[in-house]
């Protein structure tokens, strides 16, 4: 009779929030691999129903405390969509910095405190710290620079209140971010640094053959704006993503699963940016990546943390760019009258593509909103990760191989806290 | 402007029901007059944390507790002892939170001289607005609390010597500040 093994961890660490991996082994078979996550799903979108449209990036950005300006820029761009406004100009550039400055803290606290310790052999950046101290303050540094930009330009570093629909409240003066440049350069460097250090660590021989799904635009690495693409063939315009992409209930959770219609599971975030668009990387970004040892394309999620790495180095450059080129706006916001209209936005969070939609009326009441975060889009490819990982590794010791999948669930940078609110590891060994 | 000497943070989320119990107790303590206190709501990340009571002499830190005690109850731990323990606040929706974060300071040297932290007990963490009654209770005893902390910390500094201002000190005390003026600044357009 097949020997039967259960992995079970009953709480995953070192990941935003808390979820249930369950996986069941039988000989050399995974019989099943199921993210269960517990949460009463979406109330954000209930609570978004009958509120004012200028309220939904102040609302959704308080659904997380590390990606709050991906949510506001996601609301602000739908709103505006639904309200037929563009923003141009210095505005734009401003958007695109707030966004530096979110990549570089939320991707600079995964690298060195949530991913790095796995690659090390440490249970935890405490013990990291312990005989690395030096390279743990050089983590709080670079996530200090990233939350200092943030919270110049948004008001305050976590749930910014500056960003409103239309522009901001407030606008800086060029000499005030020539200022917050001098501590950028400071941050490039430290981003060289991330990337030599981790360019040694040892990565799992573990490659899939995944659909990528990230924004592109025709001359820029993307922030806020693009058309939705895909390794095998999707191209399409925010306002599709409706009809292109399904979700469904699974039994075992309350996030909903994410599917590519007709196709199925997709993988989004940093990994996926950069195989589709690599080109659009400042010089350094590029060279700094295939220094690395990367290729122009990746496959294997374990070198997330190596791309992670290149898109700090890239917000870097993309910030010192802007603050070099910037002149301030004459006014901080265009107006924006609201209409009877169906909005939608979509921008990359730093774990992926995050798409709102609303329905607002002629006096901008919200009538209903969906939000659909990066990380429940990334749960189903989590699981086959997982489910292949686990077949392929099947005669390490449990003790190792819970490491690992622990590690390989934290190459996605789950931030539960937007897919849901609370997450439990369970790994079952039968 | 004078150096802070204590840092007030409250911990938590509003839209999540008893876990605003941090916040609903800093605004509380925003309407006293409290001289050389900086008083912060944050949504618990730990690496802000770190950053928030960097050069402080006491560090007041109130957050929702999960234990499975009645609602309600009060904790109060002096973390620059020991470490506070972990599985009463789990419930945190970021990875690295305020065990976490007080550990990691401890470990870089990075603690200030005291560290209090008070956990009050919830009773429901979904989404919601609002605390229940037995957190809003507790909320307004541990205000009391905190106070008499700042008072004790007042007299105590009476009886050293001056010092000298901290940039870093004041930089926090100044974003403190700017949170409640953006927030004021929004509410009146």
């Amino acid at each position: 009779m097949a020997r039967s093994r259960t992995i079970d961890v009953d709480a995953l660490t070192r990941v935003e929030g808390e979820g249930a991996l369950h996986v069941r082994i039988r000989g050399s078979s995974v019989l099943d691999a199921k993210l269960s996550i517990y949460e009463p799903p979406r109330f954000f979108e209930a609570f978004l129903r009958g509120r004012h449209f200028t309220e939904a990036s102040d609302i959704t950005a308080r659904i997380c405390g590390i990606c709050p300006v991906a949510y506001q820029m996601s609301a602000t761009h739908a709103m505006e969509n639904a309200c037929a406004v563009r923003v141009n100009g210095p505005l734009r550039a401003l958007r695109r910095l707030i966004y530096c400055g979110e990549w570089i803290e939320s991707h600079a606290l995964h690298v060195y405190m949530l991913h790095a310790p796995d690659f090390l052999g440490y249970d935890s950046a405490i013990h990291m710290a312990r005989d690395e101290p030096q390279i743990v303050q050089r983590g709080l540094q670079l996530k200090k620079t990233g939350n200092e930009l943030v919270a110049f330009l948004g008001g305050r570093e976590i749930h910014p209140v500056n960003v409103r629909v239309g522009g901001f409240y407030s606008v800086p003066s060029k000499p005030e971010l020539m200022l917050i440049g001098e501590k950028l350069k400071r941050a490039r460097e430290i981003a060289q640094e991330t990337l030599r250090w981790v360019k040694r660590f040892t990565f799992p021989d573990f490659e899939q053959d995944y659909e990528f799904v990230a924004l592109r635009h025709q001359e820029e690495y993307p922030f806020n704006e693009g058309r939705l693409v895909s390794n095998k063939g999707l191209d399409i315009a925010v306002d599709q993503y409706d009809g292109n992409f399904t979700e469904e209930q699974v039994p075992h959770s309350n996030a909903l699963h994410s599917r590519i219609e007709k196709r199925g599971s997709y993988v989004t975030g940093p990994l996926a940016r950069y195989n589709l668009n690599f080109d659009k990387l400042s010089r350094s970004a590029q060279e700094a990546a295939l220094e690395a040892g990367l290729e122009r394309t990746c496959r294997n999620p374990f070198k997330s943390i190596i791309v992670r790495c290149v898109e700090i180095l890239y917000a870097c450059d993309e910030a010192l760019r802007i603050i070099e080129e910037y002149e301030a706006p004459t006014q901080s916001a265009v107006p924006v009258l609201p209409r009877a209209a169906t909005g939608y936005g979509c921008t990359e969070a730093p774990r992926g593509i995050l798409y709102h939609r609303y329905r607002i009326d002629e006096k901008g009441k919200i009538l209903d909103a969906k939000i659909v975060p990066p990380t429940s889009q990334n749960q189903s490819t989590i699981e086959k990760d997982l489910k292949h990982f686990v077949e392929e590794n099947i005669t390490l010791p449990n003790e190792k191989l819970t490491w690992q999948c622990e590690q390989l669930i934290r190459n996605y940078d789950p931030c539960i806290s937007c897919a849901t609110h609370f997450l439990r590891l369970h790994i079952e060994r039968e | 402007m004078n150096k802070p000497r204590v840092v007030i943070i409250g911990i938590g989320n509003e839209f999540g029901g008893d876990d605003a119990v941090g916040l609903v107790v800093a605004r509380k303590l925003k309407r006293s007059t409290l001289d050389r206190v900086a008083i912060c709501e944050e949504n618990g990340e730990g690496t802000a944390l770190i950053e928030l009571w960097r050069s402080a002499d006491l560090a007041i830190l109130i957050d929702a507790a999960y234990s499975g005690a009645d609602p309600g109850k009060i904790y109060r731990f002096e973390a620059h002892v020991r470490p506070i323990p972990t599985e009463f606040f789990r419930r945190s929706t970021h990875a690295f939170g305020v065990p976490e974060a007080i550990e990691l300071a401890r470990t870089l040297k990075r603690l200030p001289k005291r560290i209090v932290v008070y956990g009050i007990e919830g009773e429901r963490f979904g989404a919601a607005i609002g605390l229940s009654r037995a957190v809003e209770t507790a909320a307004q005893e541990v205000v009391n609390r905190v106070l008499r902390d700042c008072e004790k910390a007042s007299r105590s500094e009476t009886r050293t010597e001056g010092h000298t201002l901290n940039p870093q000190s004041e930089k926090t005390w100044v974003r403190c500040l700017s949170v409640l003026t953006w927030g004021l600044t929004k509410t009146s357009l």
